[in-house]
């Protein structure tokens, strides 16, 4: 059984990269781009992982982690969050928040997969 | 025999000195070593203006004529002096407390600061003292006659009026440069004082030198000198007992009451000490000046022709002996004389004049701004200036007019009658607190009135001004008014006459004025600081004798104080004061106590003025109101300045507050857009970052795989550098940097440029209509930057038009200003809510493939905004149509 992925991010290209690399690794990656609609989609899915772009049409991904973590469900979910816009302010935010693991774009690939290596041992 | 131009030249050289004198006790005084000019030897001597060209000429000429009536003169100042404990001690006072300049300004401040009493005063005083001005002018053109005619028989050989005239002009001119140099806030004159006693000295040195020449070196000695005497008429005059006594009152009178004398008595002095000195040593000063007056006046009639002007005996014994420089020093001694009685004298009224007439009347032209503004002092020189030539040209015609004829003793007693009208006005103001403004007035001029019909106008003799019938048979042949015979009283000297009448009717006139007009509070409160000014002076703020009740005391504390404060200061007083259970007594050092305790809460003034009404209305003195008054007038000021700068604060902190927000709002703002930018930056990065990662290390792709990845950098690529282009230009465009080049050129040429670069290399096609558009229409703008606006605007349609058959037709319309284009396609309209958005930056509308950034159209925007024109967004049935406006 692969584990699987959730990652909700909204352009094609990051989607293409990080779908290349994670499938690689033996992941099963499931794609999501609106963020209204990403937390009915991770209900669904029950994803082992979520990947969560900070920028989303529709909603948040800071607003999408509040609700999740809100949930008992979700509270141990591994999330690893990426984002463009370099504030600290957002780090510190996501950090409050509950987030397992906060990354500024660009990354190198090698950082991305250790990173949810690590995820997934812990 | 001195020729008239050593006389002249000896003149100049003596007032040269004089002024030199006065220059450097002005400059001492300034420098302050001044000390020596203010002793009670110059003071004693400065009175001594006292006795002018009249007493140093006149006298003489009094004796020869009168015998020792002339004692009068010398008796009224020195009875005066002598009782200056009773009335001078107390005129001193209050003139150095109240800050007084001059009669006039005594008289108006004791009632009531009236100005119309300061006006009368100053008239009288000008009208009284001109013949006065005159009788010196006349002294010293006689004297110089007789230089030229030395029997003083005749006129001489000069001619005395061209004479006069130049002597006038001349003492007109050494009164400006002496008096007038600077203003003295005080009124006080250091330099004139000091040239005052100097010319104090030697009037009296000139007049002991004839007087000795003439008992030793003419008489032979004492003893024949009082054979001669007794031989004389003059041993045997008879002693005249009314006239005496009405000489002698009315010299005293107008010791105190001549504008000059009051300013050296008053307006000049220091200290009251020196009046005490004074008081002994004038007396012995008077009784020098007349010790060889007899003796002179009874050679000289043994010794001169029949016709001799005995007037002139001084100068004329030493000639008729060949004593020409003996004569020079008693010419001097007169010249002395007339110069230092003239300055003062036009010093004195030019202050009342240029104070109380002057100055009023240019305040209210001037409005409130003048008193604030530096040129007062200015005004006030230049009204003193011209002040002093006007009174001494008056003085000139009045000796024009009265020809120069009478003996100086008759004018001068005209003079003194005049002033000592002031008397009972000053008198009843320092003694009576009953004397009121109405009463002043009406006694001063009643007492005016008859001076002038019953001894000035006579005095220019029969049928100059009144003609001789009226003097002899009254006006309208009404005997009783008679202007030397008044009700009938015929048979006493006029000059006796005039003085009884006018200063019996002039105090009767006060005294009733007084008692049947009710004084306004100020002319009590000022009446109260006038009679009672030993015991204010004294101790100012000191009370004694109170009547104040210790309840109404505590009553009027509590209500200043506050309940608690008061009491613990009333029961601490009652402890010290041995009497723990009762209010202690108001002893005057409890209500000092109290006052100073209240003045930290209300003022000083206030304070005082509340204690006073306590203790009795007496002690309430108009300065206390004053101050009152000026506290209010303060806090008012200050409450205001308070309302103003609390509003001006709250102004300003409504404007920190808006800048405050607006920086929050602009702040806000840039963290949104640094955190677009990043974001827009950061995201094609990522993926040229993560594909170029993987191409690197990526041995197992397929070629398929390599070459799509590749070319995803390659487009990432370009939009990262168009981005950039975008925001570079943008950044430009907004901060005004960027620099238009106009040309001219038709529309229909830059929307083909446009149309032509947007469709090369377009990934879809869309139909661009432009047969609507008017060829002629020719542009004067920067046209490369229109056509980047209309490239935005084909290659925004070409992306997200979303119709079947997407068309975008180009239209224009040119009226009178500007030039309008409008794109319109036949797209899904934009929602309406995000209208207003689209031009911002980073709004990104229906862009679900992401790749433009969001800046076409705040770019397009800004250009249009640089161009003079603008870009809008219009509502349009079945399509988006954007608007371009170009001004012609």
């Amino acid at each position: 059984m692969k584990k699987r992925v959730l990652l909700v991010e909204d352009e094609p290209n990051i989607i293409e990269a990080i779908t290349f690399l994670l499938s690689r690794e033996g992941w099963h990656v499931d794609t999501q781009k609106d963020g209204a609609t990403a937390v009915k989609r991770v209900r669904e899915l029950q994803p082992d992982l979520l990947m969560l772009d900070h920028m989303l049409p529709g909603k948040s991904g800071l607003d999408i982690l509040k609700d999740l973590r809100s949930d008992d469900q979700f509270k141990s979910l591994p999330i690893l969050m990426l984002t463009a816009r370099g504030q600290m302010r957002d780090r510190a935010e996501a950090e409050a928040a509950g987030v397992s693991r906060f990354m500024t774009k660009p990354f190198s690939n090698t950082e991305v997969l250790a990173a949810v290596r690590d995820l997934m041992r812990n | 025999m001195a020729s008239i131009n050593l006389l002249i030249a000896v003149c100049l050289i003596y007032v040269t000195f004089l002024f030199l004198v006065a220059f450097a006790a002005e400059r001492a005084a300034a420098q302050g070593r001044g000390n020596w000019l203010r002793s009670p030897l110059v003071y004693t001597l400065s009175l001594s203006i006292y006795c002018t060209a009249w007493t140093f000429y006149g006298a003489v000429g009094y004796a020869a004529r009168s015998g020792m009536e002339f004692v009068t003169i010398y008796l009224g100042p020195s009875l005066v002096m002598i009782g200056w404990w009773w009335f001078l001690r107390k005129l001193v006072r209050v003139g150095r407390t109240q800050r007084v300049t001059s009669v006039a300004d005594l008289i108006s401040s004791r009632y009531g600061k009236s100005n119309v009493l300061a006006i009368v005063v100053t008239v009288m005083a000008v009208i009284g003292v001109t013949p006065y001005i005159a009788l010196q002018l006349q002294s010293v053109t006689l004297s110089l006659s007789i230089f030229s005619d030395p029997t003083g028989t005749t006129d001489g050989g000069m001619n005395l009026v061209s004479a006069g005239f130049w002597v006038a002009l001349g003492l007109a001119l050494f009164t400006v440069l002496f008096g007038t140099r600077n203003l003295n806030a005080n009124e006080r004159h250091n330099g004139v004082v000091i040239a005052i006693a100097v010319e104090a000295v030697v009037k009296l040195v000139a007049l002991l030198a004839v007087g000795i020449f003439v008992v030793w070196g003419v008489a032979g000695g004492l003893s024949e000198m009082m054979i001669r005497i007794d031989n004389s008429e003059i041993g045997q005059w008879q002693v005249d007992g009314s006239r005496w006594t009405a000489l002698t009152v009315l010299s005293g009178a107008a010791f105190l009451c001549l504008p000059r004398m009051f300013q050296v008595l008053v307006v000049e002095n220091d200290d009251e000490r020196h009046l005490h000195i004074a008081s002994w040593a004038f007396p012995i000063y008077l009784m020098m000046m007349s010790l060889f007056v007899v003796p002179i006046a009874v050679v000289g009639l043994d010794l001169l022709p029949e016709n001799s002007n005995p007037d002139l005996f001084v100068l004329t014994v030493p000639l008729s002996q060949g004593q020409g420089g003996l004569a020079i020093l008693s010419f001097l001694g007169g010249f002395s004389s007339a110069t230092s009685m003239v300055i003062v004298a036009t010093l004195a009224l030019s202050t009342m004049v240029s104070n109380h007439v002057v100055m009023p009347i240019w305040l209210s032209f001037q409005g409130h701004g003048a008193t604030v503004s530096g040129d007062v002092r200015n005004v006030v020189i230049f009204a003193r200036r011209v002040s002093i030539l006007v009174i001494i040209a008056l003085g000139y015609l009045y000796y024009r007019v009265s020809g120069g004829s009478g003996a100086l003793a008759a004018i001068g007693l005209i003079s003194f009658i005049g002033v000592a009208q002031f008397l009972p006005a000053m008198i009843g103001g320092i003694f009576w607190r009953g004397g009121t403004r109405v009463g002043a007035l009406t006694g001063l001029l009643v007492g005016f009135a008859i001076w002038i019909y019953t001894s000035l106008l006579p005095s220019f003799g029969p049928d100059v001004v009144l003609s001789s019938t009226l003097l002899e048979q009254g006006p309208f042949g009404i005997g009783w008014l008679r202007p030397q015979a008044l009700f009938g009283i015929k048979g006493i000297d006029p000059t006796v006459h005039a003085v009884l009448w006018s200063l019996l009717l002039n105090t009767s006139g006060f005294i009733l004025g007084s008692l049947i007009s009710f004084p306004k509070p100020l002319e009590r409160l000022q009446g109260a600081q006038f009679v009672n000014v030993f015991a204010h002076s004294g101790h100012a703020h000191g009370w004694s004798g109170s009547a104040a009740q210790s309840e109404d005391l505590m009553v009027m504390a509590q209500r200043i104080l506050g309940g608690p404060e008061a009491q613990k200061l009333f029961r601490r007083e009652a402890q010290i004061q041995g009497h723990d259970r009762y209010l202690p007594e108001p002893t005057p050092d409890f209500l000092q106590r109290v006052e100073r305790e209240m003045s930290a809460s209300v003022g000083a003034a206030t304070a005082h003025a509340m204690i006073s009404q306590l203790v009795g209305g007496a002690s309430v003195s108009v300065q206390d109101l004053m101050a009152v008054a000026d506290e209010s007038a303060q806090m008012l000021e200050y409450s205001n300045q308070l309302e103003a700068k609390s509003s001006e604060l709250l102004d300003t902190a409504r404007q920190l507050r808006d800048v405050n927000a607006k920086l929050t709002q602009i702040s806000v703002q840039k963290d949104a857009f640094l955190s677009q930018i990043s974001h827009e930056l950061r995201t094609p990065m990522t993926s040229i970052r993560s594909f170029s990662e993987i191409l690197r290390d990526g041995n197992e792709l397929k070629p398929t795989e390599q070459t799509k990845y590749a070319s995803i950098i390659h487009v990432e690529a370009i939009r990262l550098t168009r981005l950039l282009d975008d925001l570079l230009d943008l950044s430009v465009l907004e901060n005004g940097q960027v620099s238009l080049n106009s040309a001219r050129g038709t529309l229909a040429d830059v929307i083909g440029h446009a149309v032509t670069t947007t469709q090369a290399g377009a990934a879809k096609s869309i139909k661009i209509d432009t047969s609507g558009l008017d060829h002629a229409i020719e542009l004067h703008t920067d046209l490369d930057r229109l056509a980047q606006v209309f490239i935005n605007l084909i290659s925004n349609a070409q992306k997200y038009c979303k119709s079947s058959e997407p068309e975008l037709s180009i239209s224009a319309l040119k009226t009178e200003n500007v030039t309008c284009v409008f794109f319109t396609d036949n797209g899904l309209p934009i929602p309406i809510e995000t209208h207003a958005l689209i031009f911002e930056k980073f709004s990104r509308i229906n862009d679900q493939d992401g790749s433009g950034a969001g800046l076409g159209l705040a770019i397009c925007r800004e250009i249009m905004v640089r161009l003079g024109g603008g870009i809008d967004y219009v509502t349009f049935e079945g399509g988006n149509r954007f608007e371009v406006r170009i001004p012609n």
